[in-house]
This record gives C-alpha cells, sequence and structure tokens, in this order.
C-alpha cells in the first residue's frame, strides 16, 4: 500500500465537494512525529549552546532598573506608559481575554471557515492582524527600546543614566476631556450605523455594540499612544477617582 | 548457523505473553492501520481515517499539535527539575547554581530545555490561534473549543509567569514585582486601584495580597509561585487540553479544502 493512498471518496451531501480520506496511521502520525522530532533537534541544539538567564540571588533591597516583566507581558507593560496600572495591568487584559473569547460570537459571517482567505472576510481579518501585529511591536518596544526608568535607547545605543529630561506632561480639563471621550466612543458607535448601514443591520445592535466597543477601546489605546507620545499628554479625563 | 528469522519472530510474537499486551498483528493491512489507531489508548484521540486535505502542513502548520508536544515536554523535564529543585528562598538559588554547574546529571541541559521550550510554548500556542482565527475555524459549531483555547492561552501564559519567580533571581524577583503590583491596581479589589476604599481592601487583604501570600514576595510567594506552577496551573491545562481535543473530535475538524 503507499503511503498517501486514498481509501474513500465520498461526496458531501451539503457541499458537493468530493471528500478524499486517507488513514491517520500512518499519513498524520508520521506528520506529527516528525514535527515533534524536528522541536527536539531545535529546543536540545539551542539549549546546548545558549544557557537560560541567571542573573543574582534576589534582593528585595535592589530594584533591577529597569525591571522587565517576562517578554510575553511587555506590551502591557509598555501599555502602563500610556495608561494608569488600573487599565494597562487589569482592565484592559480583561477586555483583551472576554474580547477573544467572543469573537466567535460576534462574527456571524458564515463563510471563510476551513481555508485561508481575505476577501470573504476582510473586516474580520484586519481588526484581529492588527490587534496581533500591534501586541507583539509592543513586545518588541519592550524588549529591545527600553532602558532604565523605562527610557527610550534604540538597542544599538548604550543604555545611560543621563538622558535628557522629558518634557512635562499636561492633561487637557476634566470637562473637554470627557467631550472628547464621549465623542470618540459615541460618534464611533454612531457613525458606522450610518456608513455602514447592512453591516449593522446584519449583526444586530446588541452584536454590533460589543464588537464596536472592543474596536473602539483597541483604536482608543493607539491613539492614547500617540497622543503621549507626541503631545505629551498624560491624560485624557482626569478626576479624583480615576484617570484615563 | 544463521537463525531462520521468520522462526524467531514467530517464537517472540505467536506466544500468549506477546499477545496478551498487542492486540493486532503489525502486518500492513488496511484493518490494521485502522486498528493501530482505534486500539491503542496514547492514538485514539485521532479519527482513524482524515480527510487527504487537512493533512497539508500549510494549513496547521502542526501548530496545536506542537503546542501539546511541548506541554507534554514540560511536564517531563519539570517533573526530572522537581526531584532537585527546593522552593525555599534560602536554597532556590544555588539549587539553580548547582543545575547549571551540572551537579545533577544534564542538569544544566534540563534547566535551559525547560526554560526556552516554556518559551517556544507562548510562540506556539500564539500562533496557532492565528491560524484558527484566519482560517475561520472558530466558525460554528466550534465556537466553544475557541474559548477553551483563549482559557489554555491564558493558563500558558500563566505557567510561563510563575516559573519566572521559581530561580529565586534578581531577573524572576522584580519580573514577578512588576506583574503582581499591577494586581494592586485593580479596580475595587487592589489596594492602590480605583475605588478601593470601597469594599475596604487594603495592601493586607486585596488580590495582590491573596497572590503573594504577603505584602512583599516573600518565602510564601516563593511557596505560591511552585504550587501554581508545578501542580494547579499543570492541572487545569492538563484538563482543558483533553476538553479541546475532545471537542475537536466532536465538532470536527475544519480543514477541507
Ligand atoms: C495549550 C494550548 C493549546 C493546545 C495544546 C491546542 C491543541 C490543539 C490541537 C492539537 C488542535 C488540532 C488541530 C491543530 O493542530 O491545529 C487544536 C484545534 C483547535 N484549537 Fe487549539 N490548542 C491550544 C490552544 C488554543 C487556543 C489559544 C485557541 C484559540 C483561541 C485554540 C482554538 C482551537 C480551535 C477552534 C481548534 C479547532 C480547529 C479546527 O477545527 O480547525 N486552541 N488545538
Amino acid at each position: 500500500m503507499s503511503a498517501a493512498e486514498v481509501i474513500t471518496k465520498e461526496e458531501d451531501s451539503k457541499t458537493k465537494v468530493k471528500q478524499e480520506k486517507v488513514h491517520t496511521w500512518p499519513n498524520l502520525v508520521a506528520k506529527e512525529f516528525l514535527c515533534g522530532l524536528l522541536f527536539l533537534v531545535i529546543i536540545f541544539f539551542y539549549s546546548y549552546y545558549v544557557d537560560a538567564p541567571l542573573r543574582e540571588l534576589a534582593n528585595p533591597g535592589e530594584p533591577e532598573n529597569p525591571a522587565k516583566a517576562p517578554w510575553y507581558f511587555l506590551g502591557l507593560q509598555e501599555v502602563l506608559v500610556y495608561f494608569d496600572p488600573w487599565f494597562a495591568g487589569v482592565v484592559l487584559p480583561m477586555f483583551i481575554i472576554f474580547g477573544l473569547m467572543l469573537i466567535p460570537y460576534i462574527d456571524t459571517n458564515p463563510k471563510g471557515s476551513g481555508y485561508y482567505i481575505f476577501s470573504e472576510r476582510k473586516f474580520a481579518i484586519t481588526v484581529f492582524t492588527f490587534g496581533f501585529i500591534y501586541w507583539y511591536v509592543l513586545i518588541i518596544i519592550g524588549v529591545y527600546c527600553r532602558g532604565p526608568f523605562w527610557a527610550w535607547f534604540w538597542p544599538w545605543e548604550q543604555w545611560t543614566l543621563d538622558f535628557p529630561t522629558p518634557p512635562p506632561l499636561w492633561s487637557p480639563h476634566w470637562a473637554l476631556g470627557l467631550l472628547m471621550l464621549l465623542a470618540f466612543f459615541g460618534g464611533g458607535m454612531y457613525y458606522p450605523t450610518k456608513r455602514w448601514r447592512s453591516w449593522y443591520q446584519e449583526l444586530g445592535p446588541v452584536r454590533y455594540s460589543i464588537t464596536m466597543f472592543l474596536l473602539l477601546v483597541m483604536i482608543g489605546t493607539v491613539v492614547k499612544s500617540v497622543l503621549r507620545l507626541g503631545l505629551n499628554m498624560k491624560y485624557v479625563l482626569q478626576t479624583p477617582w480615576i484617570n484615563i | 548457523m544463521i537463525p531462520d528469522l521468520k522462526k524467531v519472530i514467530e517464537l517472540i510474537t505467536g506466544n500468549e505473553i506477546w499477545k496478551s499486551v498487542f492486540r493486532h498483528s503489525y502486518e500492513d493491512t488496511p484493518r490494521n492501520r485502522v486498528l493501530q489507531i482505534v486500539g491503542n489508548v496514547w492514538m485514539h484521540i485521532h479519527p482513524p481515517t482524515v480527510r487527504k486535505e487537512s493533512l497539508n502542513i500549510s494549513y496547521t502548520f502542526c501548530l496545536g499539535g506542537l503546542t501539546f508536544f511541548i506541554f507534554l515536554f514540560e511536564t517531563l523535564t519539570g517533573i526530572l527539575l522537581m526531584f532537585y529543585y527546593t522552593p525555599d528562598v534560602n536554597r532556590a538559588y544555588a539549587d539553580m547554581i548547582d543545575l547549571s554547574n551540572n551537579a545533577a546529571p544534564f542538569g544544566r541541559l534540563l534547566r535551559n530545555t525547560h526554560r526556552w521550550a516554556g518559551h517556544a510554548m507562548v510562540i506556539t500556542v500564539c500562533f496557532h490561534m492565528l491560524r484558527v482565527f484566519l482560517t475561520g475555524a472558530y466558525k460554528s459549531p466550534r465556537q466553544f473549543n475557541w474559548v477553551v483555547g483563549v482559557v489554555l492561552l491564558v493558563l500558558t501564559l500563566l505557567l510561563s509567569f510563575t516559573g519566572y519567580l521559581l530561580p529565586w533571581d534578581q531577573l524572576g524577583y522584580w519580573a514577578i514585582t512588576v506583574g503582581t503590583n499591577m494586581a494592586g491596581a485593580t479596580p475595587f479589589a487592589g489596594y492602590q486601584g480605583p475605588f478601593a476604599d470601597l469594599f475596604g481592601f487594603t495592601i493586607d487583604n486585596d488580590i495582590r495580597f491573596a497572590l503573594l501570600g504577603g505584602t512583599s514576595i516573600q518565602a510564601p510567594a516563593l511557596l505560591r509561585a511552585y504550587v501554581w506552577h508545578c501542580i494547579a496551573l499543570p492541572s487545569l491545562a492538563g484538563g482543558l487540553i483533553m476538553l479541546h481535543f475532545w471537542r475537536v473530535r466532536k465538532d470536527g475538524f475544519s480543514g477541507q479544502l
């Protein structure tokens, strides 16, 4: 018997697609085995030449500067530059986790399941891929471009402690800030219902609101980082209880 | 005198003991190919036959399978490390040095592979999610398995995170400081978060305190990280991976084209 000999050809009653089936053993199992083997070879080679990091004994009296979280959390640590910890470290991760969980329930587009395609699901793929890449861009910044006191250093620059004092930060009056937030979220929720009316109707108000809210939070995070880096704005909304 | 190979094989595989262990012969027949899967407790998470197209490496890039393989690899190397490592602030760091100096056989390789494979798992699980998204494999009827997947993603990150403190070096100590300080900023339930006074949360009763077993990272925090890392999180992840695989089978695998 040759390796990938087709054993049944049945027509799927729904899709009218000819389905050719082959034995899992050895066709799939062999590939899995090779995958695992390849992984083992790589990991042992790498581990033979590169040691896992180990610094000095932990010393609570002597903070590392910068103290960096593990690389996969550096995206969030980078967001700490732009937001207070309650948002960057708690609320945003919650939005990300629950937002991810909700994806299958808010994406009602039945097309594009089971194959790679862009044209049938432009919106979904654009948003998700953007978020995915953004997450890794922030991680790369956190790993390679942040030095003592979380100041910006290019990877080829020497870390030093005498860098120019960053310019002072400012925040708009709370009323103006509130107005800007309301305009951003209000306008952001409202405009697409007119501009892409059929899409809105397809989703219905609940799915639409969740989708747009999550999307606006993601865009808002980017906007805030631009406001901080470009205009030195500290908070959009500053109140005695909570700052955004 | 060369023994007749056929006779030797017949002698080994023809007796009652062999037959009681292996339920079928190894001759390459269609029947045996199926039995190889359904008659083997480790193999039967697979269906006996698969669609030819879902075999293409460029569909899954083997990422889910690889993630699972790394999970098993981490379990094995982790258990071996546990034989050596003591979660005690006075000993943990010295144990790491000993391992790196091969005080235990292959100690350095063991620690290095466990560490790097942990990083690799974070990467493969992220890209597994990306592939599932890009192939639309979360769509009906697989919505729930995507949710299970997201929980697994979080568990993978937490596994890696809790392991970070165990060497008890400056790197892990201050990384965990940064991470757990964020928990202290949780709205309502963290002592530095907005509205903390509303329910009377202070530094010695909030979420951060529960994670650390104290107000700063001391011996109790190391023990907690150790128990989460070696027992609680792997058990949770292991259980959910079973659920994940079972659902892949029940919902049907998405690859068709
Ligand atoms: C410890 C983590 C995980 C393990 C070990 C794992 C393992 C697997 C495996 C072996 C498969 C079979 C197909 C393949 O290899 O691609 C699979 C499918 C699947 N996984 Fe995961 N996975 C994990 C995390 C995730 C995550 C983070 C998500 C999404 C957020 C996810 C969603 C799915 C879905 C929806 C399927 C069905 C795909 C289809 O039918 O094409 N999994 N998983």
